[in-house]
């Protein structure tokens, strides 16, 4: 957990900086302006969002027309821009977090509370199956092992836990754990996978991954369509519904956030005790570290490679069972939309640490949450939050990139340049 | 524990090196090949239909034809793969072991289709042009992936560059109303997304794989994002390319069977088919290639003979941009007439899932995406003519082909030593 971290780093200075004033100031500017972790955070998510800006401009039509005459009266092409970017961002953070005029009317008895905390739901809604997605990437690399299969094993969960909803008739409950353990096995199956063959043949993990991917979601477009899963009143690709005894318990009707978000913090304080607390994630941690070193200290290099990539194949199973059982409902071909590969993103941004990742898919459910209003008011494409998020990781994965455009000195403690470089 | 164990099975090889063990490469993949023989003939052959299959010479259902009865077909060649296979297993004719491997393959194959066009027909010209047109971006993708990688850095972003490349085709192109500043425009698209990927790997050592994943994520971004603000609203104006025609080379093309194949198509084609082959020849044989292959196998030691090794990355991934580009133009002026979201539909990855299969050579990525090419003709024409094989299981092929590629399971296939591994001078 990078805040964490780095607030402690800085605590220490702080009691004495109450007997010395100048000198903790000192420290902290100077430690503010260097490549820190919350720093380069911080300034990755600045940098994508002025590019984020930028294509907003250049993509509109009327703005860009303002811009022809910049030099006879320019005010007209920079009111125009600026008053596009602040609202689309206003929007963003409208849908996301808050929006006072809900919030407004709720207090003078217009609104309801569902409409003032709506966007809070929403956000979480989106984050819960990242985190799951998030800590199975997170986890893997922690292990030295890059999963980029997050995305067929959250499909593979996703099929399981809906045909255990859909054809189980257990009592509530019961039902609904079947299905979420359905889910996670059924991910673990598909993470098992490149994990033996990395093991027993040395397989490339990424290279099996990505086949299994597309392997998975083509799978899951054959079953959709097959007798028994395919709802019998429709004709197209979607499957029957899940029964309500499977579906993961949500708040009233408006609000879409369910149970999946706190699963989603347990699984966090799981993943995290397992890495920082327990013999296997010792293990894990020094097989990601050095792999021979770990070998002769006497660990079995391999059969930790699978036991990890099974349980990450059932952290992301667990985050395609989220997204069906709490908000999907059912199985469509695009039911896992990019949980699997946002995932990737977010345990990037996260730093590989399990809560940095829960923050992080926090963060990215905000954006997604936010994209839909920006998107219904002022038309502007929900794709341009995509490019966000990926221009956040690209900066946040070339701190070196980050530290030359803004200058900043180098940390104190170089723990940026850590990058998992390495062939197939 | 382990580290005791392979201590000591090394120590026995050593001493009874003399004694070959049984199950060889060979043998293995006998018995594969044994296996699925047995497949087709005694599963595949009582399914088939006992009708006339139609191996048309032309590209309808006209002309002279290959006929079989399909039963007998599908048993015939079935069996004929169970030979292959015994033979195989025997362990003789070890040096063309490759040759039957091939063979038995391609029994297993005939014998599937057999059985699949019992009663119909098969036109062979049309489902080798297909095959063919279906193979063209893989095949410039997959150069694209051998340039990178035999200089050592990891291009998962091929699939990027087919994107940008096919969007950028389509927006010159319509805006240029030239298809040919449209395929130069995919040239520039792919270079773009290149040169990001270089400067992130080489320059500032970001993990490859990483760069590539996301690289995938940020050009269907803003892809996606420009098709929704400029294309939607105004398809006239910027998403309406010329397409690349079939060009016809006269004499040539009325060979039969060869001819309309090979000298009736694209110009795009005849571009890729020749890369293939000067980049097989430059790799082998020039100075660049030479050096290309010492910089992706041990960069220290390139680099102490006086080879600029991040000079010469820089040179090759922005190479593999102009060749991935141009593969991505192929999605916009031949496969349709517009760009749509997401239309590459991970075509890149199995583009990537061709060179690996391919063992990073040109040739070997040829072959591999000529294969993925047929699987997904056939998966077509399958779907067409309602065959009880889902189409969904044929387009896996590539991606299951792969993993047992990779798992070690025909073959080896061994990456270039410092592929994925960042050059820092010390």
């Amino acid at each position: 957990m990078s805040t964490d971290a780095a607030t402690a780093a800085e605590t220490p200075p702080a009691k004495d900086g109450e007997q010395k004033p100048e000198s903790f100031l000192r420290f902290f500017v100077q430690n503010l302006w260097s490549a820190n972790t919350v720093t380069v955070t911080v300034l990755s998510i600045v940098l994508a969002l002025v590019i984020g800006a930028v294509l907003i401009v250049v993509s509109d039509e009327t703005v860009l027309k303002t811009f022809s005459y910049f030099t006879a009266r320019p005010s007209d092409a920079i009111d125009g821009s600026w008053h596009l970017i602040a609202s689309a961002y206003a929007d963003l953070f409208k849908g996301a977090v808050f929006d006072p005029a809900a919030f407004q009317a709720w207090f003078n008895g217009t609104g309801t509370w569902q409409a003032a905390f709506n966007p809070i739901s929403e956000t979480l809604t989106y984050a819960a199956p990242l985190v799951f997605t998030g800590l199975s990437v997170a986890l893997a690399f922690r292990g030295g092992l890059f999963n980029i299969g997050g995305q067929g094993q959250a499909v593979i969960g996703c099929i399981l836990s809906a045909v255990v909803g859909f054809s189980f008739g257990l009592p509530i409950v019961l039902n609904l754990i079947v299905a979420l353990i359905a889910g996670a096995l059924g991910g673990a199956a598909w993470g098992f996978i490149p994990g033996f063959l990395k093991a027993r043949a040395g397989a490339h993990e990424v290279i099996i991954t990505i086949m299994l991917n597309y392997t998975a979601t083509l799978f899951l477009s054959w079953l959709i369509l097959q007798k028994g899963v395919q709802d019998p009143n429709r004709s197209d690709a979607i499957s029957k519904t899940i029964k309500s005894t499977a579906e993961l318990p949500s708040m009233p009707a408006p609000l879409r956030v369910h149970l999946g978000i706190v699963l989603a913090v347990l699984a966090t304080a799981g993943v995290a005790w397992l890495i920082n607390r327990s013999s296997f994630g010792f293990e894990l941690r020094a097989v990601g570290l050095n792999p021979p070193a770990a070998r002769t200290a006497g660990m079995s290099v391999g059969r930790t490679y699978m036991l990890l990539m099974v349980v990450a194949g059932a952290l992301a199973g667990l985050g395609g069972a989220t997204q069906v059982l709490g908000t999907a409902d059912k199985l469509t071909a695009q039911v896992a939309g990019n949980i699997g590969f946002d995932g990737l993103l977010v345990a990037l941004l996260g730093r590989n640490r399990p809560w940095g990742t829960l923050f992080a898919a926090i963060l990215y459910g905000g954006l997604r949450a936010g994209d839909n209003l920006m998107q219904s008011d002022l038309s502007i494409s929900a794709e341009l939050v995509s490019v966000i998020q990926a221009l956040i990781v690209v900066f946040i994965a070339a701190p070196a990139l980050v530290k030359a455009i803004f200058q900043l000195r180098a940390a104190r403690s170089d723990r940026l340049g850590a990058s998992l470089a390495k062939g197939w | 524990m382990s580290g005791v164990s392979t201590a000591t099975v090394q120590d026995r090889t050593e001493v009874v090196a003399a004694r070959e063990p049984f199950w060889i490469r060979q043998r293995r993949l006998g018995a594969g090949v044994t296996v699925i023989g047995l497949i087709a003939a005694l599963v595949f052959g009582p399914l088939a239909e006992s009708k006339t299959a139609r191996f048309t010479l032309s590209e309808d259902a006209t002309g002279a034809a290959l006929k079989i009865n399909g039963q007998l077909g599908t048993i015939l060649f079935g069996v004929l793969a169970i030979a292959v296979g015994v033979v195989m297993l025997t362990g003789r004719f070890r040096r063309r072991y490759n040759v039957l491997l091939v063979l038995g393959i391609t029994a297993f194959v005939v014998s599937f289709l057999c059985w699949q066009v019992a009663g119909k027909f098969l036109p062979l010209v049309a489902t080798a042009r297909g095959s063919l047109e279906l193979a063209l971006p893989l095949i410039l993708g997959a150069l694209a992936g051998v340039l990178g990688e035999r200089s050592g850095v990891v291009n998962v972003g091929i699939e990027a560059q087919f994107l940008t490349g096919a969007f950028c085709a389509a927006l010159v192109g319509t805006l240029a109303t030239s298809v040919w500043a449209g395929v130069l425009g995919a040239m520039a698209g792919g270079v773009l997304i290149a040169s990001l990927l270089a400067v992130l790997a080489i320059r500032f050592l970001v993990d490859q794989v990483v760069v590539g994943v996301v690289l995938n994520l940020f050009a269907a971004g803003i892809t996606g994002f420009l098709y929704e603000r400029l294309m939607q609203p105004n398809s006239q104006k910027f998403n309406q390319p010329p397409r690349l025609t079939d060009w016809k080379i006269p004499g040539l093309s009325d060979i039969p069977l060869v001819g309309p194949v090979l000298f009736h198509t694209n110009v795009l084609v005849w571009f890729a088919l020749v890369l293939v082959f000067v980049i097989h020849f430059a790799l082998k044989r020039t100075r660049w290639g030479l050096r290309t292959r010492a910089v992706g196998e041990h960069p220290v030691a390139a680099d102490t003979v006086g080879i600029r090794v991040r000079g010469l990355r820089y040179l090759n991934v922005l190479l593999g941009g102009v060749i991935a580009g141009a593969g991505g133009s192929y999605f916009t002026l031949i496969a349709s007439d517009s760009f749509n979201k997401g239309m590459t539909g991970g075509l890149g990855y199995i583009a990537l899932a061709a060179l690996i299969f391919g063992r990073w050579t040109p040739l070997g990525a040829l072959g591999a995406a000529l294969f993925f090419g047929f699987t997904q003709e056939l998966a077509n024409y399958f779907s067409v003519v309602g065959s009880p094989v889902p189409n969904q299981f044929l387009n896996m092929l590539p991606y299951l082909a792969t993993i047992v590629a990779v798992a070690g399971l025909v073959g080896r296939v061994r990456a270039p030593a410092a592929d994925g591994v960042p050059y820092v001078k010390s």
